[in-house]
C-alpha cells in the first residue's frame, strides 16, 4: 500500500500538489551540525533582541 | 503595606507574581490563587502528547516555590470580583472556593489593593458538541489531556503494527479556536513518529484549520524571506505538510464530533465530513467566567469583562470593520477602565479584534481564527502588568512607566516537528510585531528583517533549550530574573 504522500504527491491538481518541497541540498543543510550550531546562536541572539526590544 | 492578589498561576500569572515579589519584598503581600496546584510549561505539552515526556517533566509543584519566594498560595477559583468592596468592607476583593483536599468547598473574601487577573483560557469543548477528552476527540491543552491524548495514540500505533490503516485528524476543533500552532506542532510530531516506526504506509494524517490559507496561525498570517524571495507564511506551512506527507482541509469550522467523525463546514457554506482513528482538536477558548459586582451588589459583569469572559483593559472596542483596524486600538498597560487598581495579563484580557481578517459563509458561520496570546507575549505582558503595579506602589503615582503593546512586541514560535539530538527538527518562527502594522509596515505589515522562518536542527535544540530555561526560571532559581521572557 502506498503511503497518502507517495499516493498524493504526483496527483494533478490537488492542492498537494502545488506544494512547494526541499531539494535534498536543504534537508542536508537542516541536518548540518556545523551550520545548525551557527543557527542556534544566531536565531537566539535575534529571539532576544526581539523580546528585550518589545517592551520598556 | 499594599497587598496584590494574582489570579493565575499560569505563565502570565505566575512571571507577574514572581517579579511583583521581587520589586516588592516583604514589606508589601502578593497572593497568588489558582486552581492548579502545579505550574506547567504548556509548549513541551507536544512531547507528553507523543510519549517523548512524562506529565512530571513539564510541571512542578507551586506551593514550594511560592513558600521560598514568601508568596501566598492559595488553591481556589476566583469566582466573582468585588472592585468596590460591599456594605462591610470599603476595599475592593475577591471572592474565591477552595479546591485543595483540606478546604475543598470552603469560601474566603480576599480583599486587594491591586487585583491582577491572569487566570488564562476556559478550555470551551462545550461550544462543539462531542469534542474534548472526556467525549471523543483529544487535546493537549494541559498535561493530563497530552498525557491522555499519548495512550490513544498508542493504541493507534499498535493497530499500525498489526497492519490496521489509520486516520489521524489533527487541528482546531471550532469555527473560531485559535493556538493553530500547538495542533500544528502535534500534527508534524505525529507525522515524524509514524515515519520513525516505519509506519506512514499505514497512516492517513489529515490537517484540519480555520484558517483562510495555512500559516494564518491566527496572526493574519506572515511574510519571511526565504531563497531570495519574500514568501507569505502559506508557503512555509504547505510545504512542510506536504514534506510531512500530511494533507490539509482549510476555511473548515468543526462543528460537531462523533465517535470516530468529525462535521464541518467550509467557508464556501458547504457542509462535509471526515471520519477518525484519532482525532486532535483544540477547542475554542474563553475567558475564566467571573463575575463582578459594585458595592450595591448589583451585577457589573459586563462592565468589567467582555462577552466572551475575558477582561477589558485599555484597548479601542468600539465595533469596526477590518480596513479601520488600527495598531493603536491595542491595549500597552492593561489596565482596566472601570477600576485602576485592577489589570489583567496574557490571555485573560479581551483583545480589541482579532488579528486574522474576519471570514463568514453564507450561512452566517465565522469561520477564522481568533487572536493568540500565549507563551512569549504573556510572560511580557505579566512582568510589564507587575513593573506598573511595583511602581505604582512604590512611589504612590498612577502613571504606567511600562508598557508592552502586541503591535510593537515580537514573539517567537518554535514548532517541533520531530524529536532528537541529531534527528530533531523544528520550524522557528519569528515575527515583529505580533500584530501586523500596515500604517508602519505597508508593505508586510511587519519588519520584514525580524521576521524569520527557518526550518533545521537548531530549532528542536533551541526548543528543548526553552524547556529547560524555562522550567528553571519559572522555579525562581539563582538569577531567574535574568532569563528574558
Amino acid at each position: 500500500m502506498a503511503s497518502i504522500h507517495e499516493r498524493l504527491k504526483n496527483e494533478p491538481y490537488s492542492e498537494y500538489s502545488f506544494a512547494t518541497r526541499p531539494t535534498n541540498a536543504t534537508l542536508f543543510w537542516r541536518r548540518c551540525i556545523i551550520k545548525q550550531i551557527y543557527l542556534f546562536f544566531a536565531l537566539n541572539l535575534k529571539i532576544m533582541r526581539i523580546v528585550v526590544g518589545g517592551h520598556s | 503595606m499594599s497587598k496584590v492578589v494574582v489570579l493565575g498561576a499560569g505563565i502570565s500569572g505566575h512571571t507577574a507574581a514572581l517579579y511583583l515579589k521581587k520589586g516588592l519584598g516583604k514589606n508589601h503581600e502578593v497572593i497568588v490563587v489558582s486552581p492548579n496546584s502545579n505550574y506547567q510549561w504548556v509548549p513541551s505539552n507536544i512531547w507528553v502528547g507523543v510519549g517523548l515526556m512524562e506529565p512530571n517533566q513539564v510541571k512542578f509543584k507551586l506551593e514550594p516555590v511560592y513558600r521560598r519566594k514568601g508568596i501566598v498560595f492559595k488553591q481556589a477559583l476566583a469566582k466573582a470580583i468585588r472592585p468596590e468592596g460591599d456594605s462591610t468592607s470599603e476595599k475592593g476583593f475577591v471572592e474565591i472556593e477552595y479546591v485543595d483536599e483540606a478546604r475543598r468547598g470552603q469560601t474566603e473574601k480576599v480583599d486587594y489593593d491591586f487585583l491582577v487577573n491572569a487566570t488564562g483560557p476556559t478550555l470551551n469543548f462545550k461550544a462543539t458538541p462531542g469534542l474534548g477528552p472526556d467525549l471523543y476527540s483529544n487535546s493537549v491543552c494541559t498535561y493530563d489531556h497530552a498525557w491522555h491524548a499519548w495512550q490513544n495514540l498508542k493504541v493507534a500505533f499498535e493497530k499500525m503494527e498489526a497492519g490496521v490503516h489509520q486516520t489521524f485528524l489533527i487541528g482546531t476543533g471550532h469555527a473560531m479556536a485559535t493556538c493553530q500552532g500547538a495542533a500544528f506542532e502535534y500534527a508534524l510530531n505525529i507525522a515524524f513518529e509514524v515515519n520513525k516506526r516505519g509506519l506512514h504506509k499505514f497512516a492517513d494524517i489529515i490537517w484540519i484549520s480555520n484558517e483562510y490559507e495555512l500559516g494564518d496561525f491566527g496572526m493574519g498570517g506572515a511574510y519571511v524571506k526565504r531563497g531570495g524571495y519574500v514568501t507569505p507564511t502559506k508557503v512555509f506551512t504547505e510545504s512542510i505538510l506536504a514534506e510531512y506527507g500530511i494533507r490539509w482541509i482549510k476555511r473548515a469550522g468543526v462543528y460537531k464530533v462523533e465517535p470516530g467523525k468529525a462535521y464541518y463546514e467550509l467557508l464556501d457554506g458547504t457542509y462535509h465530513e471526515q471520519t477518525f482513528d484519532f482525532s486532535m482538536l483544540i477547542p475554542g477558548f474563553a475567558g475564566a467566567q467571573i463575575k463582578a459586582f459594585n458595592k450595591k451588589g448589583e451585577d457589573i459583569t459586563s462592565t468589567v469583562f467582555a462577552a466572551n469572559g475575558m477582561m477589558k483593559v485599555d484597548a479601542d472596542y468600539t465595533p469596526k470593520p477590518y480596513e479601520q483596524w488600527k495598531s493603536s486600538d491595542w491595549p500597552e498597560i492593561y489596565q482596566s477602565p472601570a477600576y485602576d487598581n485592577l489589570y489583567a495579563s496574557g490571555i485573560a484580557f479581551a483583545p480589541p479584534h482579532g488579528m486574522s481578517k474576519p471570514m463568514e459563509s453564507p450561512n452566517g458561520t465565522k469561520i477564522f481564527p481568533t487572536p493568540p496570546r500565549t507563551g512569549m507575549p504573556s510572560g511580557v505582558i505579566g512582568k510589564v502588568v507587575a513593573q506598573n503595579v511595583i511602581h505604582r506602589i512604590k512611589t504612590g503615582r498612577k502613571d504606567h512607566p511600562h508598557k508592552a503593546s502586541m503591535v510593537r512586541m515580537g514573539a517567537a514560535c518554535i514548532v517541533s516537528a520531530g524529536y532528537g539530538f541529531t534527528k530533531g527538527q523544528a520550524a522557528t518562527m519569528t515575527v515583529s510585531p505580533i500584530v501586523p502594522d500596515w500604517e508602519k509596515y505597508p508593505k508586510y505589515g511587519r519588519d520584514i528583517d525580524k521576521t524569520v522562518g527557518v526550518i533545521g536542527l537548531a530549532g528542536h535544540w533551541m526548543k528543548l533549550f526553552m524547556h529547560y530555561m524555562f522550567l528553571y526560571k519559572a522555579k525562581a532559581k539563582f538569577g531567574w530574573s535574568l532569563i528574558p521572557e
